[in-house]
């Protein structure tokens, strides 16, 4: 049985009470939307990339608690990296939610993205958690069509 | 140790004409809702999306598979026609629990989404040319929207959409002007998913019947809570769904007039839709044999005739007057926790109740009920157009059955408490 408190801790609802980096950036053309037709949740996700890092990352959009908060920790965790980090992370957060849970997580490189574990027990609320990320990465490559979690 | 069973007591009417309906004992019909939930007596409050089945259901369609079962209609042994005769014996019993006119304008499809395709394509196709329009309202699911929509972008035509109020009622007066010279056909639905509003079906088809305008009602949800007399509606077609009525899916109705049914072409060719076949020409069969092509789900004709049964022994008047005291309760009940606001408020209301927390997510709403046990379903309900006309993503959906309790509703209550707590 899952415990609601490893899918919705103290850091998460903070996050989703008080998300990070929630505005548009208006002047890029790295930006994508994506939504999550279950329940609703939209993103659009904003990049700007100089000289090869993310020097500024937003997003905007509504949805649940686990999209808003992962949206909002994303972009917390990807400003400044170099686009292989970006990359990176990209992998190990995928891997994070979906992956094989008796491979070890890479704490240090996720940091606070950790918190995320808990919706392993939630596959529901899965695709919740990771719409940020496969918006953000469609941004990264100008991507025409939005993001879809279907 | 507390069971599903502890938590509920029969609701008890006082007249004499209407005896005590006795949830507990209806519920013990049930062998899923016995069930734990994360440790918690399963609240089954999902029926808008399905229903669960009485064992006598489940007994009938084991019962066919281990005794009756043949294919149906050409087999000329013992079993084919025990097969058979129990097929058609579901087609008549359909044809009294709606009142059709003649058992032969029963047809069985896949279900309510099949059986609006099968119109828009049989029906449609023929009738609707460029500039035609079809008449559809803002409060419908969108299997009653997207076939119009394909039958309109193939046609040429184009879909008018009559307004709902704030309160989530059709506009009367905006849906009559937009029945034009140019209307082929008007179909609404007879109770929202979304929202529980009941049409005044009745009336709308005298509006429609006196431009000269056929109509589809959409009946998948009010089927399981209503008694439904397609005669004394007079519409032209009315379809729903076995999955909502207790019965098992893969099954359907689709019932016509006879007269519109034999005007129409056929939906899907092959087998058994045909009289003879030759590769000059092939002469249809008489309906409604012409739009049962292949085999068919012959179980599920068979679970939803036991369905129909379990219900019509129960009386629908009773579960409607059952669900109507438990709806009463639950709107109370639920509006009166501070911070919800219910979508849906007509005058006239079926086992639905959709609502907002807050700024809490219904996705988030319904895990942290999923973890009280109680199932409710939390999105846009495949009815996307009402959800952008109150300006909402999602909604928060509650719906009941006549096996739900009061008890089940208090315990939904006490689920917000808990969502209230984690967001706070």
């Amino acid at each position: 049985m899952s415990d609601l408190r490893d899918l919705y801790q103290e850091l998460i609802l903070d996050h989703t009470k008080k998300p990070r980096n929630f505005r548009r950036i208006e002047r890029t053309g790295s930006k994508a939307d994506g939504h999550n037709p279950l329940c609703g949740d939209k993103l659009t996700v904003f990049l700007i990339v100089d000289q090869g890092r993310v020097s500024d990352i937003s997003f905007d959009g509504s949805g649940c608690a686990i999209s808003m908060a992962s949206a909002s920790m994303m972009t917390e965790n990807l400003k400044g990296k170099s686009i292989a980090e970006v990359k990176a992370q990209f992998e190990r957060f995928h891997e994070l939610l979906t992956g094989n849970s008796s491979v070890p997580v890479d704490s240090e490189s996720l940091g606070k993205l950790v918190v995320f574990t808990g919706v392993k027990e939630f596959p529901v609320r899965v695709k919740c958690a990771t719409l940020a990320w496969h918006t953000m990465n469609a941004a990264l490559e100008h991507q025409e069509e939005p993001v879809s979690t279907e | 140790m507390k069971t599903s069973a502890d938590r509920v007591a029969p609701i008890k009417s006082p007249s004499k004409s209407n005896p005590a309906f006795d949830v507990l004992e209806f519920r013990k019909d049930f062998p899923i809702l016995q069930q734990k939930i994360c440790g918690k007596p399963l609240i089954y409050l999902d029926n808008a999306a399905s229903s669960q089945k009485p064992r006598q259901v489940i007994d009938a369609i084991t019962h066919l598979y281990y005794e009756d079962y043949s294919n149906i209609h050409r087999g000329v042994h013992t079993l084919s026609e025990r097969s058979t005769r129990a097929y058609e014996e579901v087609r008549r019993k359909i044809q009294q629990f709606i009142h059709a006119g003649e058992d032969r304008e029963i047809i069985f499809v896949r279900g309510t989404t099949e059986a609006i395709n099968l119109v828009a394509h049989s029906f449609g196709q023929r009738v609707v040319g460029e500039g035609d329009e079809i008449l559809i309202t803002t409060l419908e699911h969108h299997s009653n929207i997207v076939p119009w929509q394909l039958l309109c972008e193939a046609q040429k035509g184009c879909l008018r959409v009559a307004p709902i109020s704030d309160a989530g009622e059709v506009e009367l007066e905006s849906f009559e002007k937009l029945i034009t010279s140019r209307t082929k056909l008007v179909a609404l639905a007879h109770v929202s998913n979304a929202l529980g509003t009941i049409n005044p079906v009745a009336q709308m088809v005298e509006i429609a019947h006196r431009k000269n305008v056929p109509v589809l009602v959409d009946g998948a949800q009010a089927v399981p809570h209503r008694q439904v007399d397609v005669q004394k509606l007079d519409c032209d077609f009315y379809c729903f769904s076995g999955h909502k009525l207790f019965g098992p899916t893969g099954v359907g109705v689709l019932y016509g007039k006879a007269k519109l049914l034999e005007s129409m072409v056929p939906y899907q060719g092959g087998g058994d839709m045909i009289a003879s076949v030759t590769f000059e020409k092939t002469i249809y069969n008489k309906i409604p044999f012409k739009f049962e092509a292949g085999t068919p789900d012959i179980a599920g004709v068979i679970g939803l005739g036991a369905a129909i049964d379990y219900v019509n022994q129960i009386g629908l008047d009773r579960i409607a007057a059952y669900e109507d005291e438990l709806l009463g309760y639950a709107r109370q009940k639920i509006a009166a926790i501070p911070g919800v606001r219910i979508l849906g408020n007509a005058r006239e209301n079926a086992s639905v109740l959709s609502f907002l927390l807050d700024d809490v997510h219904p996705h988030d709403i319904g895990t942290i009920l999923d973890q009280e046990g109680i199932a409710i379903r939390a999105g846009h309900h495949c009815a996307q157009p009402v959800m952008d006309r109150f300006g909402v993503a999602a909604t928060a959906r509650a719906s009941f059955a006549f096996y739900n309790t009061k008890e089940e509703v208090d315990a939904l209550a006490d689920g917000l408490q808990k969502v209230m707590e984690v967001f706070n």
